[in-house]
């Protein structure tokens, strides 16, 4: 593709699989390119970390998988906000898991006891309810990792009568509309619900062709 | 990685055996997806089950293929299964893009359940970069076939008849050697690794592919679908090509908004 300048550039396609990519796999695989690999993998990899009732710190995978009948997610810094601000007090809600990962955009901190502007991803029990369990979770979860973030978030809890509420936020100029969203009165509240959901939503469903990606969608 | 819907049919839902089974690649301009689009939707196939896989970036949204407020609301995700018993035609639609480095587990996936569920055929919609074309290519029809030996034995002779172009190999080293040619579908995506796979597996496997660019492909969609039905005849064929097609009501806003009214 030349571009205005008369260079020839490699336009991006969407095939989604770029021919550089294959030509690289196609490679034989060093025993180093393997370590390499293997060394990228684990610094990718996601922990989660659960307290449990005795205060005892224990990798997820030993857990029991545990009674959850609530399971509220945030998803970004404004859903983590909005629970920080209008339901997260320290007198309801303890801390009882944390997931610590990393990638190109974040690295969560180690600390429990986060500002609003840290990237983070903690887990809190409703004391007067143990099976209500909430997460805020504002770092931005890659796409390589958001299989793995679910399998061992949902891999400890049983999913049985489990109702699960996902909050997210989306920028209007992403949303696809017939009119111009620079007259849409903002913000607004879509949801997208399975058919197992009977209760009434409070807001519009989302109309196609929108769609949700990333950590909510998976 | 298939997981069948709960609907009343059951396992018999999910009984494949001797099938075709139409998939597309992800490849320039999305064309064998969007073609993809206008069978389910023509043909209003129902939704059998999906893939649970972590080799697909996530997506999710309502169903693609509403007609009606009443159909509106079922959830889609990436890659869903739809079937049609009365044409024994199974489709997967795949809607969005692999994650580095995981197109190959999906094949690998792919091609063990296309076996396990006893699928007789397998239709791979696919399109490759326009601009690469030779100076042959160039002219004539742009769309071109590819069969696996197991199915020349058995479509061969037909594709003869329709007078379908054949993709064409290219040297491997050009320039230097052009004895030793090579199958080369640039913008493809997994279209030749799935090709060659099928190969050496004794798959039954057809790929169907356009020379597009990226840009406005409803129209590169619209001739590989009808491409795709003068083979297997899943439409009555109108004179008019495109009347026959339903477009689904996800197409809407592919290139934006409205605009505001301010602006003028």
């Amino acid at each position: 593709m030349a571009t205005f300048f008369g260079e020839v550039v490699v336009a991006s396609s969407r095939a989604g699989v770029d021919d550089e990519e294959s030509a690289e796999e196609a490679r034989e695989e060093t025993p180093e390119d393997r370590e390499i690999r293997r060394e990228l993998e684990k610094k990718r990899e996601i922990d989660v970390l659960w307290t449990l009732k005795s205060g005892a710190s224990t990798e997820s995978s030993a857990d029991e998988p545990f009674v959850c009948s609530k399971f509220i997610v945030a998803i970004g810094h404004n859903a983590a906000a909005f629970l920080s601000s209008f339901i997260l007090d320290s007198v309801c809600w303890e801390v009882v898991g944390v997931a610590k990962l990393w990638n190109e955009w974040c690295r969560t901190s180690n600390t429990t006891n986060v500002l609003p502007t840290d990237s983070f991803c903690l887990f809190y029990q409703l004391i007067s309810d143990p099976t209500v369990l909430l997460c805020q979770c504002s770092c931005y979860v890659a796409e390589d990792q958001q299989f793995q973030w679910l399998e061992k978030v949902f891999g400890c809890m049983r999913k049985e009568d489990l109702q699960v509420t996902i909050l997210s936020t989306c920028p209007v100029a992403d949303y696809k509309t017939q009119e111009s969203t620079l007259t849409l009165p903002s913000p607004f509240l879509k949801a997208l619900k399975t058919k197992e959901f009977k209760e009434e939503v409070c807001c519009p469903l989302l109309e196609q062709p929108n769609i949700v990606r990333d950590l909510p969608a998976a | 990685m298939f997981v069948p819907c709960d609907r009343g049919g059951g396992s018999a839902s999910s009984d494949f055996k001797g099938f075709t089974l139409l998939v597309p690649a992800v490849s320039v301009g999305n064309v064998g997806q969007l073609a993809t689009d206008l069978v389910i939707s023509t043909l209003n196939m129902t939704k059998v089950g999906y893939f649970y896989t972590d080799c697909l970036v996530p997506m999710v949204g309502n169903n693609p293929y509403a007609t009606a407020e009443e159909n509106s609301m079922e959830l889609s995700i990436n890659a869903e299964v739809y079937s049609l018993p009365s044409k024994k035609l199974v489709v997967l639609q795949i809607r969005s893009p692999f994650i580095k480095n995981k197109y190959r587990p999906f094949c690998q996936t792919l091609l063990s359940w296309v076996k396990s569920s006893k699928c007789a055929r397998v239709v791979l919609l696919s399109s490759s970069h326009a601009y690469q074309r030779d100076d042959e290519q160039l002219l004539g029809t742009p769309l071109r076939y590819l069969l696996t030996p197991d199915l020349e034995k058995a479509v061969g002779g037909l594709m003869q008849e329709l007078n379908w172009k054949e993709m064409e190999k290219v040297a491997a080293y050009p320039g230097i050697n052009d004895t030793e040619k090579v199958l080369h579908i640039p913008g493809g995506g997994i279209t030749k690794l799935l090709f060659t796979e099928s190969c050496s597996k004794g798959i039954q496997m057809a790929v169907l592919l356009k020379f597009c660019s990226e840009g406005d492909n409803i129209p590169d969609a619209f001739a590989l679908v009808n491409y795709l039905n003068e083979w297997l005849q899943l439409v009555k064929s109108e004179v008019n090509t495109s009347s026959q097609w339903k477009i689904p009501s996800s197409w809407r806003l592919l290139f934006g908004n409205g605009l505001p009214p301010a602006l003028f």
